[in-house]
């Protein structure tokens, strides 16, 4: 059963016996190290020495999902975007 | 220099085998289509451009990707691992081996456009291949042109050498999607190292059995590999896979001095020191097992006389400036590292920089488009491994000039 909140986009999974996993990807290339993620969702991005950020590993924990959210939005370059995997038990 | 396979017929230093020899000597491929997709994966072949993807399994997802319009064929020929020759002697000698093996996977894949992708400055190797494409057929000529690919590390990529036919420009891009699922002009696009592409044309002639038929300790088929550093006659040979290092520092004429350690892989490889490396076995799959690669078949025998310090700086300085400058932990990840390990070559031993060195290298693999940071990385991994010694007591001086 999902424990997804009802605040995250809609999308846990309603399936008997799948849950879902919320990830964030990044396009490296896209990213300039800005770092406003980092300022925004401080639980899991950290920045390297120059800037650039360092995810904690694992899905997003769903208490967090709109934080990391509002972090996808507000990358200046969109490089960020969040992706919901099933994963079957 | 007798060649098993890839290298089996006219003396390689009378140059490119022409189209007619290559025919009566070889005769004409007699699997394709399907059936050829099945043989290939029955063989286990690997690629040989340096990730050792499966070849059978890239044809399959290129055919699925390609079932509703036409593919791209690039034949990868850029060679651009300073070290390696393999593919430049391949192209320069046996250019119609290549050649059967890219139109065969054009007739396959019902590829539109096929394209030759070879390092600008292989000058001998992009003439021969120049010369064998008009020896053959119309229809094959129709489809082929000709790109250069620039003298860059990473521009033998596969996502860069598409994003080099597609846009003139040779970096890496973002994956996914993967050029077999979307690559030039957004269709299905098979890249293709060149020995990969003359191992099929065999395999399309005797068969997968046939492949597998020789090949030492439970591996398959021949590899083609580049020695070079501390023996008596570097260059590129042709081993059956499985054949030890020892075997083939031993084929290439032995150690010209004591051996301190063996870099397998070239620039994208790993140091063993040498009391490790002689019994290792060349072979894709069987080193997988012990978390090594085969990469591009370069290995480089470093004498004791040597300095693996100052080496290894020198060759991170090399990576590092060959980062394609798009993703900010590489750009400066590996310029860092670099740094680093210069200051411990020219100054000594600070155990500030060895402290730096472990943290960046425990950040920056995972980080780019592409895996340039992560190779670059796991060299020098190996590197602090394997001349732990000497990191740790560097003298503060240069050893040796530059090669």
């Amino acid at each position: 059963m999902t424990k997804g909140s009802p605040r995250t986009h809609g999308v846990a999974s309603e399936f008997v016996g799948q849950k879902s996993e919320l990830h964030m990807t990044i396009d490296r290339i896209k990213c300039d190290g800005h770092g406003l993620c980092a300022e925004l969702l401080p639980e899991l991005i950290r920045l390297d020495d120059w800037g650039y950020p360092i995810f904690a590993p694992g899905p997003i924990p769903e208490r967090l999902a709109p934080l990391a959210q509002r972090a996808v939005a507000t990358c200046p370059v969109l490089a960020l975007a969040l992706r919901r995997t099933q994963v079957s038990r | 220099m007798s060649g098993l396979r890839l290298l089996a017929g006219p003396d390689l230093r009378s140059g490119a085998e022409a189209f007619a020899d290559h025919t009566r000597r070889l005769g004409t491929p007699s699997i394709g289509g399907r059936p050829l997709v099945e043989t290939l994966v029955r063989s286990g072949l690997g690629g040989r451009g340096g990730a050792s993807f499966p070849v059978g399994l890239k044809w399959r997802a290129v055919a699925a990707a390609a079932s509703k319009g036409p593919a791209v064929v690039i034949v990868n020929g850029a060679e651009g691992e300073p070290q390696s020759h393999k593919d430049r002697l391949l192209m320069a000698t046996r250019p119609h081996l290549i050649l059967d093996g890219a139109f065969l996977a054009a007739r396959t894949l019902r590829a539109a456009q096929v394209v030759l992708y070879i390092g600008e400055e292989h000058k001998t190797a992009w003439a021969a291949m120049s010369r064998a494409l008009a020896e053959r057929p119309h229809a094959e000529r129709r489809i082929t042109r000709m790109a250069g690919a620039p003298n860059r590390y990473v521009a033998g990529e596969s996502s860069a050498a598409v994003h080099l036919v597609g846009a003139g420009v040779a970096t890496p891009t973002t994956t996914p999607p993967y050029p077999r699922e979307r690559g030039v002009a957004a269709v299905p696009t098979l890249v293709q190292n060149v020995e990969t592409l003359a191992h099929i044309a065999l395999i399309a002639r005797y068969g997968d059995a046939w492949y597998r038929s020789v090949g030492r300790r439970g591996a398959a088929g021949t590899v083609l590999l580049t020695i070079a550093g501390g023996v008596k006659s570097p260059g590129v040979l042709e081993v059956e896979a499985g054949t030890t290092i020892e075997e083939t520092v031993a084929a290439a004429g032995g150690v010209s001095e004591p051996a301190a350690a063996v870099l397998l892989g070239g620039y994208f490889g790993v140091w063993l020191p040498a009391a490790e490396a002689w019994d290792v076995p060349l072979d894709g799959e069987g080193l997988r097992g012990r978390g090594l690669a085969l990469g591009c078949g370069v290995i480089g025998v470093l004498p004791a006389t040597r300095c693996g310090v100052c080496d290894t700086a020198r060759i991170m300085r090399y990576l590092a400036e060959e980062s394609s400058a798009q993703c900010g932990p590489c750009f400066f990840g590996l310029r860092a590292l670099s740094d680093a390990c210069s200051r411990l070559a020219e100054r000594g031993t600070n155990r500030h920089d060895i402290a730096r060195l472990q943290r960046w290298a425990g950040e920056v693999p995972g980080r780019g488009a592409c895996k340039h940071p992560d190779g670059a990385v796991m060299f020098l991994r190996s590197a602090l491994s394997t001349f732990s010694d000497q990191f740790s007591s560097h003298p503060a001086h240069w050893r040796q000039q530059p090669a």
